[in-house]
């Protein structure tokens, strides 16, 4: 098979692999979004998918986000496994009703008895010059809100292989896809599904633990290679869910490293970094020796090339930003 | 009088109940006229209740439209879907909900339909087909059409009651539009009973004719006399029927009027007298009472035995959910995550 003797996976190769075969497992699943049918997306993450399962499961819907996000709810709710594309994550603002009010929260108030297996995936993050409105991460919005769970996978397998467990699980959940991977191809994955929540360690080191999500994953890696370089172990973990959050693999890796600089793509304050920090602080204290964060300005993400490039925190800036919590000066040049 | 006209602008279809009288059985009817009776005496118990300081936070109640959703609820069958709102009493009640485990839920009780998680604003019994009352306005709308999608799959249809409120929020336009596109077996209900909370429906809806708005979507559409339980069954049947043979949505408007204010706060001291009194005249229990004693020749004594039977239940159903325990921490198990 031509699938197998390709060693690469590309990343948006995985979600329409993952979407192809949990629609072929499980006839309850249903697809539908906002050019996804017809056009395969404007991502190109879904093509075929219509043709192959037909306009009942596979579908196009109007330009509405909130009667997206409600049929989801109600579709879930009732029997089947719908999963929802938002073009853009910027758009989910205009489905929160459906996403808090009911999805994230009809299990507890059901008294257990009323699951909500839906998925909204979504294109996330900067980097491409969108613009302020189709740049952002929306998973701050929803960090907050119990019952949900919001997945950010960094690797072509893992969004495979988290994709597929995102749409056999019983509850809600954000499957955030960043802008700047879909083109980016890597191993298939090793297992069927890999359950929600779960960190992984993406370089092990000894000096400093980075943890990242999504594309912020490659600029931690890349500012590792440079740091070795200069004589820096950095560890680099890759989050893969924002909720629920796998705090023991954040309060290993400090355990071993004693320092922790979180890279956050969004705003400092009310972001998904902070958030974990504290939660570090809170119960991991006596591992650390220095910890600090790494985010974006506080103003809308910009549009020219360069004014975005300086306002993402990319590989350079991480390994700036190590450097001078280690009290180290910047590499000489020749 | 902007309700005169609203009734005058109705579209009646024949009244199948006045002119077949002899040939319909009483026995349907008067299963309804049950029902209605007992949310009105649930409704005033749960008033007396939150007096009492046993029902907590605030109640929406529903006297007054309690036609409609017997009326709707009583041509569904099993694997048929309900949407409903905060005024949702009537709504788990004709589901079949049993006043002890709604009363339960609004005391905040263990045995409650949910535990007493939800309260009185989320009650949710999938086991009946209720997928659940909503707290924002609008929001069964979006619920129902998404529940329509399964119902299509066993030819079932998917309700969403909503108020004249509701008709301007995005839920209402983006998912009318939805199920007509996606051709949904969806029945949008909206109890038009003339008020979002305080404010009259004419101030800030750019259109008094609600049915017109659903008809503008190519969607058919009915308005009723929300206070006249054969006028919303017959309306309801002939919008089950069309969602059940030829797949797509059906509206109807029902014209009502809240009896009492928006919420348990709320006097309603901002509705003219005659207006309110006009409608008082128009209860829809008070018209059923009277149309099965003069057209379908019931006894009078029939009635009163089922409002003594109705009574007896309610009672029963009080006493049994204020001897049930508070739900508190040590008798509940939240998680976060269904397994």
């Amino acid at each position: 098979m031509s699938v197998a003797a390709e060693p690469q996976l590309e990343y948006r190769t995985a979600i329409v692999e993952a979407m192809a075969e949990e629609l072929e497992r499980d006839e309850r699943v249903i697809f539908y979004g906002e050019d996804v049918a017809r056009a395969g997306g404007v991502f190109k993450a879904t093509p075929g998918l219509h043709e192959r399962f037909g306009d009942e499961r596979v579908f196009d819907t109007p330009i509405s986000e909130l009667a997206m996000c409600g049929a989801a709810f109600g579709a879930a709710v009732t029997g089947l496994r719908p999963v929802l594309e938002v073009m853009f994550g910027d758009f989910m603002t205009l489905a929160m009703d459906a996403l808090v009010n009911q999805a994230a929260k009809w299990w507890y108030l059901s008294n257990h008895r009323t699951p909500v297996p839906l998925v909204i995936r979504s294109a996330v993050g900067a980097g491409g010059s969108f613009g302020a409105i189709h740049s952002q991460n929306p998973a701050p919005w929803y960090l907050s809100v119990p019952g949900l769970k919001i997945a950010c996978p960094a690797f072509p397998a893992d969004a495979k292989a988290m994709l597929k467990a995102a749409i056999r699980d019983q509850n809600p959940v954000l499957f955030l896809e960043h802008k700047r991977l879909y083109s980016l191809k890597g191993p298939h994955p090793q297992r069927e599904v890999e359950p929600l929540g779960s960190a992984r360690v993406a370089r092990a080191g000894e000096d400093v633990t980075v943890l990242a999500i999504q594309r912020g994953v490659h600029d931690a890696l890349a500012a590792a290679e440079q740091l070795a370089a200069e004589g820096i172990d950095a560890e680099v973990l890759d989050l893969r869910c924002l909720r629920p959050l796998d705090l023991d693999a954040v309060l290993a890796s400090v355990g071993r490293t004693n320092r922790l600089l979180v890279v956050d793509e969004g705003a400092a304050l009310g972001g998904w970094g902070g958030s974990v920090i504290g939660a570090v602080a809170q119960h991991g204290l006596e591992h650390l020796d220095d910890v600090w964060l790494l985010a974006s300005p506080e103003h809308p993400v910009p549009y020219s090339p360069p004014l975005e490039r300086a306002f993402l925190p990319g590989g350079e800036a991480i390994a700036a930003s190590v450097r001078e919590r280690l009290g180290l000066g910047a590499p000489t040049t020749t | 009088m902007k309700i005169m006209q609203s009734f005058a602008s109705m579209s009646r279809r024949p009244h199948r109940t006045s002119h077949a009288a002899a040939t319909v059985a009483a026995e349907p009817w008067l299963a309804r006229l049950r029902q209605m009776l007992l949310i009105r005496g649930f409704e005033l118990e749960i008033q007396r209740q939150f007096l009492r300081g046993e029902v907590h936070g605030t109640t929406h109640l529903y006297n007054g439209q309690e036609a409609i959703s017997v009326g709707v609820c009583s041509v569904l069958r099993d694997g048929d879907y309900v949407a409903a709102t905060y005024r949702g009493h009537g709504a788990a009640l004709a589901l079949g909900i049993s006043a002890e485990a709604l009363a339960a839920e609004l005391m905040g009780r263990t045995t409650g339909i949910d535990g007493g998680r939800g309260g009185s604003m989320n009650v949710i019994d999938l086991e009946r087909g209720l997928v659940g009352c909503f707290g924002i306005v609008g929001g069964s709308i979006g619920a129902a059409i998404g529940a329509a999608i399964s119902a299509k799959r066993h030819g079932g249809v998917a309700v969403a009651f909503f108020g004249d409120g509701a008709t301007n929020q995005a839920y209402f336009h983006e998912c009318l539009n939805f199920a007509v596109v996606r051709c949904l077996p969806a029945i949008f209900v909206c109890e038009n009973n003339l008020y979002g909370e305080f404010t009259p429906m004419e101030r800030v809806t750019a259109s008094d004719d609600i049915a017109a708005r659903a008809a503008a979507y190519y969607m058919p559409s009915r308005k009723v006399d929300g206070n006249a339980i054969a006028d919303v069954v017959d309306a309801a049947e002939e919008a089950v029927r069309h969602a059940r043979e030829q797949g797509g949505p059906a509206f109807l408007e029902c014209l009502t009027y809240r009896q009492l204010g928006h919420s348990k706060s709320d006097p309603a001291t901002y509705r003219p007298t005659e207006e309110r009194d006009a409608w008082l005249a128009r209860d829809p229990i008070e018209l059923e009472k009277a149309r099965l004693r003069d057209v379908l020749g019931v006894d009078a004594v029939q009635i009163a035995g089922v409002e003594a039977d109705v009574a007896r239940e309610l009672a029963e159903a009080i006493e049994a959910a204020l001897a049930a325990p508070v739900a508190t921490p040590e008798n509940d198990c939240a998680t976060e995550y269904a397994a």
